[in-house]
């Protein structure tokens, strides 16, 4: 500014260099999309509740604790996407850390076409997620229903034993989501790399 | 560059034009700040009626007025309309007013953008109440029921006044970021001969500071709200889980924005203390470095705590211990501030006029707002505390005195300048009695409320919480009719009064208060030599 006539093209350089600054941030919004992903990968601080846990530092299951009871419920919601019913033929029950259960679910397709869908399941509270070892489950796979099909999808779990003595009560919880799209909006295949890593990590726990 | 100045005013100002063209085409700083002044006192209004309607529910348990959707849409509205309507645009009026007088420029340095930056919240503004109002037309879809944090999934499913409102955004968040480069360009290239960074007014600095941080995250939460449509209508699923989203991405997004967000309401209001205090203490400001260098502090530490916000996302331990660290952090750079205005009055030829029982004001309020930041701020509590009127009571200390009492001061401090007659200063008292008396009375009660357990952004209530709801409803009548009298004042102000001089306070100090009051419609065209 002290240096008399360049005012003017001083004040356009410093637009220009600001101007710059913005689109840049506007850029920066978008590059944290994948960066976010990244961040989190890199220096480990994802979400509590997709910890990965080695199994060597779980007891193995010598033997079932009987004089522990331990309330498991069962949820099951179907993304909107997906036009098919979806719940679990018991509510909830109480089982024995250790010890292995098995309950039922069933999906029926409500329209006349056949669709793939993929359960994600989910655990809360999310401290108990390492502790929850499904040996079978319809999730571990996409699953197929022709129009109006109804089936059975069973699942085999046990409560790990080590779970914390203050978790009484947890939940699982299964969002049935399309896999293949009809339309535009539900491309699941971006997400299946995510839900077999996830798979594989549960599949790992004790079940012996 | 003087003479550059005056080339360039003569190009576009022969003569002061009148009427409308005055102003819609108008490219006088003094003018467009006018006109952001009048537009944020405008919006303060709507903002607040759609508080009172809040509070008329609030008062009782039970729904009567409202109906739930209609109640979150009101929530909504009123912080939008508040925070991108009434506190940025009048902060931006006070660095139009005030920055070329302070620092002996002829005018902002980019005066069309200036006009732009301006005419563009009108259109914004429109865009925003539409959001608001379409619901009620036959075929304009649900409600905008998501608060202002605008959260997928909800917000990709509400109808198409989410799509007005990301429109309205996108409005407002170019205004403001080509308001913010006017400023920076005019504080780094216009000062006059001889005044450095390091000795510019205060206001000058925190502008400086808040321009910056406009450009470094308006165009980030920008992005935001693009993803957002572009979930909504072309089918990416950016935040949607179905598609491999994750709607957790948006809130980072969001409060990247959103927090520094904070101390853009915040910086602009601590700019106009550091002139009132030291003018009404007669005191030069005390610690002007260490103000320049905590603000700074602030500004960046702020850049990168944003997911205070989200503790109960389910983060890693070690994720919320750094956003806890980082947020308890900022409390030291801002206690620096406040302990500077109190040594700035320390032992002061001390005078309460209304600007200066604002800034005594927001000593001591702000602080209170900063104290239930830092019980917020502790993860462990903040889980109990999350989402409950307690978050709603801390906002508003921090916001009304912080930003609000903030811009209030500034008003009644200078408007001698403007309009060249002193405000009737009996009037001014009364005012900032009942409205300080009636905010504490608003959301002193309000933390009682969430620390019982009372959620946020609920229509309905336990019958629990019904007297605090009831002594909370009352103050905010008195709150909000207070306004009606800063009106009055300013009207009254701007049609007459005792005679301001150019100095219109003893104690002031700066380059703003060596021009006539009013100040001609050119000034500084000669730009002062300091020495």
């Amino acid at each position: 500014m002290n240096k008399t006539g360049s005012g003017e093209n001083r004040n356009r350089r410093t637009t220009l260099l600001l101007s710059g600054l913005v689109v840049g941030m506007f850029g920066f919004g978008f590059a944290l999309v994948p960066l976010y992903d990244l961040f989190c990968e890199v220096t480990g601080t994802q979400s509590l509740s997709q910890r990965k846990i080695n199994p060597a530092d779980l007891q193995m299951v010598k033997q079932v604790e009987s004089d522990r009871l331990v309330t498991v419920k069962f949820d099951a919601t179907v993304n909107p996407n997906l036009p098919w019913d979806f719940q679990a033929t018991t509510r909830s029950m109480r089982v024995h850390p250790g010890k292995t259960y098995e309950v039922n679910f069933v999906a029926r397709n409500r329209s006349g076409d056949a669709a793939t869908g993929q359960a994600i399941p989910s655990v809360a509270p999310w401290q108990a997620t390492p502790y929850f070892s499904k040996l079978e489950c319809f999730c571990f796979n996409k699953q197929t229903l022709d129009g109006n099909q109804q089936t059975d999808m069973p699942l085999r779990f046990m409560v790990s034993p080590d779970l914390p003595a203050d978790i009484q009560s947890l939940t699982l919880s299964y969002s049935f989501m399309r896999l293949k799209a009809s339309k535009n909006k539900t491309d699941l295949s971006k997400l299946l790399p995510q839900i077999a890593r996830q798979s594989a990590t549960e599949n790992t726990l004790p079940n012996r | 560059m003087t003479t550059t100045t005056l080339n360039h005013d003569e190009a576009h100002h022969h003569d002061m034009p009148t009427g409308w063209r005055r102003w819609l085409f108008s490219t006088n700083h003094k003018d467009i700040g006018t006109l952001y002044l009048l537009f944020a006192l405008t919006m303060l209004f709507l903002g607040g009626a759609s508080a009172m309607l809040i509070r008329l529910e609030l008062f009782q348990p039970g729904i009567q007025l409202l109906d739930p959707d209609l109640y979150n849409n009101l929530v909504t509205n009123h912080a939008l309309i508040m925070i991108f309507g009434a506190v940025m645009p009048a902060a931006a009026g006070l660095a139009n007013w005030m920055i070329p007088m302070m620092i002996g420029a002829p005018d902002m340095a980019l005066p069309r953008m200036n006009n732009l930056s301006f005419w563009i919240l009108p259109a914004a503004a429109t865009m925003l109440i539409l959001s608001f109002v379409v619901p009620f037309f036959p075929g304009g879809g649900t409600q905008i029921n998501t608060g202002w944090t605008l959260y997928p999934p909800l917000s990709v499913q509400v109808g198409m006044s989410m799509d007005f409102l990301i429109f309205a955004i996108h409005l407002l968040g170019i205004s403001s970021v080509l308001a913010s480069i006017n400023i920076i360009v005019t504080l780094l290239n216009m000062r006059a001969p001889g005044m450095t960074l390091m000795t510019m007014p205060m206001f000058c600095w925190t502008w400086l500071v808040t321009a910056f941080l406009l450009i470094l995250v308006v165009p980030v939460l920008a992005g935001g709200v693009t993803m957002l449509l572009f979930d909504r209508h072309f089918g990416t699923s950016f935040f949607d889980a179905a598609g491999g989203g994750d709607p957790v991405l948006f809130q980072h997004l969001f409060w990247f924005f959103g927090h520094p967000e904070v101390y853009i309401l915040l910086l602009p209001s601590i700019g106009v203390l550091s002139h009132v205090i030291p003018a009404f203490s007669r005191k030069p400001l005390f610690g002007y470095k260490s103000m320049v260098g905590a603000m700074l502090t602030v500004a960046t530490i702020g850049m990168v705590v944003w997911a205070h916000h989200q503790y109960t996302i389910g983060m890693s331990l070690g994720a919320v211990t750094y956003f806890m660290i980082g947020t308890i952090l900022i409390s030291i750079p801002v206690g620096l501030m406040i302990f500077n205005f109190i040594a700035t009055m320390w032992r002061g030829a001390m005078t309460f006029e209304t600007p200066m029982l604002f800034a005594v004001a927001i000593v001591l309020m702000f602080t209170f707002g900063g104290l239930s930041g830092v019980m917020l701020a502790v993860v462990p509590a903040d889980m109990q505390y999350h989402d409950s009127m307690f978050v709603v009571a801390h906002f508003h200390y921090v916001l009304m005195p912080g930003a609000v009492f903030g811009l209030f001061a500034g008003v009644f401090y200078w408007l001698p300048k403007w309009t060249g007659h002193m405000y009737d200063e009996t009037l001014g008292k009364i005012f900032f009695w009942t409205n300080v008396i009636g905010f504490n009375i608003t959301f002193f009660p309000q933390h009682f409320l969430g620390l019982a357990g009372m959620p946020r952004r609920i229509v309905d209530y336990n019958m629990m919480f019904t007297e605090f709801n009831v002594i909370s409803s009352i103050g905010a009548i008195i709150f909000g009719l207070s306004h009606l009298l800063l009106l009055y004042i300013v009207i009254k102000t701007i049609r007459g009064g005792k005679k301001a001089e150019s100095r219109a306070w003893e104690g002031a100090k700066g380059l703003e208060w060596e021009l006539d009051s009013p100040p001609a419609f050119h000034t500084w065209t000669v730009a002062p030599q300091i020495k």
